[in-house]
């Protein structure tokens, strides 16, 4: 048993830095989405509250704190209530296992920057993502009501679905960082990023998170026109900011997730000498990726939900099949003949695998444009 | 060593209540909840026994995967209060017998071929490390071929069929 006490004090201090940094990282995550949305959109977006609007997260807050709380006449009252709660807690436990640095040097005491470094760290990741799910389905179940329980619905078939390829697309990583601690597979990565090797597997996996978290152009739980807003129809006052608050926290560590598995992780120039630099290098990609989230938020259309299915199934599942033989081949020829060129085979593989659906689409909507015409 | 007793028994007790409560339930989407508390204290116990490869597996594999499709499924045909079930007039006598039978055989092995325990081996460092997920791929890809390739065969069975059985027929109504 551990009986050192400052080591207790340790992990106590690293989990509630985590959990303040993703509510104050949910809070200016809206702020942000708001101020780029509005950017691309060519409109100012929230600038009142403060300077630049910064204090406007706060308002919000405030405003949904006070808000009266509304539950069904008809509603499951228990699970109406724990819906919220096991939405939330899956994303901030993923955290957990997110590496943010080596270690550091705190008064003569050696402190890792990161709160667990399991050994099957990567299927850590899977299961809890796969345990998220329950709190939409049981908020759409638990409200009684048709907009909410057919968002519920969709939500589940649409994230079982997914799962499948983001738990492939996570196979190469595990190969070729040969580990399934996410430390390890960071520190492997000091030579080449991984998304360098497999690009396609990166971008399965973008895909495949972006339609975990519900985010458009994935948000068909949610579809305002057909839905009202899906599972969380009936939900207000801090109910609801609960799972507003899952949501965003959800993309605060998926992006961190995947800084780790493809960009890097905390690794980047100077790293060695000032471990410190660490979390920075986190911060940096974190916040580039959750702009490229953003950005696909503000460009791309909803699917149709039908549509979502099948690109589910016909087209990432069987693509991310390919690359784990491709990356398993070309690791196992590597080693092989000994040769480390070999490892350049699994990106040209893996684009040449990707082309082909892409190329396929492509051609499929161009004759359905033309029938049309 | 107390703790981890005191731990066990903690453990066991909700696993208990929860597979109660799971049979009790009359409310379907209830069963399933309860049946997913179930598993993930059966993955806890994975972890208490120093294997969280299993555990995790466990927990992705059925409170994830599995209990995810059962709620959909519960949910989907919307059959969250089960009707009363007819019961056959046989059932219930002869699943008395069938469990007085089955609780006699377990006192007796019980009280005949129970032995102390002793200490249960505690497993070494290896077996946790990528050495030893690699050691178990190994075996499953070796001695254990043929019931791991069968056992795909059969999923993939049911899968067809499944699919055989929901598509309709082309002019068939």
């Amino acid at each position: 048993m551990i009986t050192d006490w400052t080591l207790w004090l340790e992990w106590f201090v690293k989990a509630l830095v985590w959990i303040f940094a993703l509510l104050g990282g949910f809070a200016y995550l809206t702020y942000y989405e708001r101020r780029a949305l509005a950017r691309i959109q060519t409109r100012v977006g929230p600038n009142r509250a403060g300077p630049f609007g910064l204090l406007q997260p706060i308002a919000d807050a405030v405003k949904l704190i006070f808000k009266e709380e509304l539950s069904p006449a008809k509603a499951y009252k228990f699970v109406f209530f724990l819906a919220p709660i096991l939405t939330l807690v899956p994303s901030i436990i993923i955290a957990a296992v997110i590496p943010l640095g080596r270690s550091i040097n705190v008064f003569g005491r050696e402190i890792n920057l990161y709160l667990a470094n399991i050994n099957v760290g990567v299927l850590y990741f899977m299961s809890i993502a796969a345990i998220a799910v329950y709190g939409i389905v049981l908020a759409g179940w638990a409200s009684n009501s048709k907009y909410a329980m057919l968002g519920g619905l969709r939500s589940t078939a649409q994230m079982i679905s997914y799962e499948l390829s983001l738990g492939l697309s996570l196979i190469p990583v595990i190969l070729l960082g040969n580990s399934m601690s996410m430390v390890d597979i960071v520190e492997k990565q000091s030579d080449i990023w991984f998304v360098f090797i497999q690009p396609v597997g990166a971008f399965i996996f973008w895909i495949a998170t972006l339609a975990e978290v519900n985010r458009a152009p994935f948000d068909m739980p949610e579809a305002e026109q057909e839905l009202t807003a899906g599972y969380h129809s009936e939900y207000s006052g801090m109910k609801f900011a609960l799972f507003f608050m899952a949501e965003y926290q959800k993309m605060i560590v998926i992006c961190a997730v995947m800084a780790v598995f493809f960009f890097g992780g905390y690794l980047g120039p100077g790293v060695d000498q000032y471990p410190l630099l660490g979390p920075v290098y986190m911060f940096i990609k974190i916040f580039l990726l959750l702009f490229a989230m953003i950005w696909v938020r503000a460009t791309w259309p909803r699917f149709r939900y039908d549509r979502l299915m099948s690109f589910g199934w016909k087209v990432l599942l069987p693509l991310s099949l390919a690359i784990v033989f491709i990356t398993a081949t070309g690791i196992l020829l590597a080693d092989q003949t000994g040769n480390a060129m070999w490892m350049w085979s699994i990106p040209v593989a893996s684009v040449i695998a990707g082309l082909i659906p892409v190329v396929t689409i492509y051609q499929a909507l161009r004759r359905l444009s033309y029938e049309r015409a | 060593m107390t703790l981890d007793l005191a731990l066990f028994l903690l453990l066991a007790l909700i696993a208990i209540a929860s597979a109660l409560g799971m049979l009790l339930s009359k409310n379907a989407v209830y069963s399933a909840l309860y049946l997913v508390l179930n598993f993930v204290t059966v993955a806890v116990f994975y972890l208490l026994l120093g294997a969280p490869f299993i555990a995790m597996a466990q927990i992705t594999v059925y409170a994830g995967a599995i209990m995810v499709l059962f709620l959909f499924v519960i949910m989907l045909l919307g059959t969250d209060e089960l009707p009363k079930s007819q019961v056959l007039p046989w059932q219930r006598p002869l699943a008395i017998v069938l469990s007085v039978l089955l609780a006699a055989e377990a006192t007796f092995l019980l009280v005949t071929k129970a032995r102390p325990a002793g200490n249960v081996l505690q497993p070494d460092e290896s077996v946790n490390t990528m050495e030893n997920l690699r050691q178990l791929g190994m075996l499953l890809f070796t001695d254990y071929l043929l019931p791991f390739e069968v056992v795909s065969i059969l999923l993939l069975v049911a899968m067809v069929g499944a699919i055989i059985l929901t598509k309709k027929e082309k002019g068939a109504r």
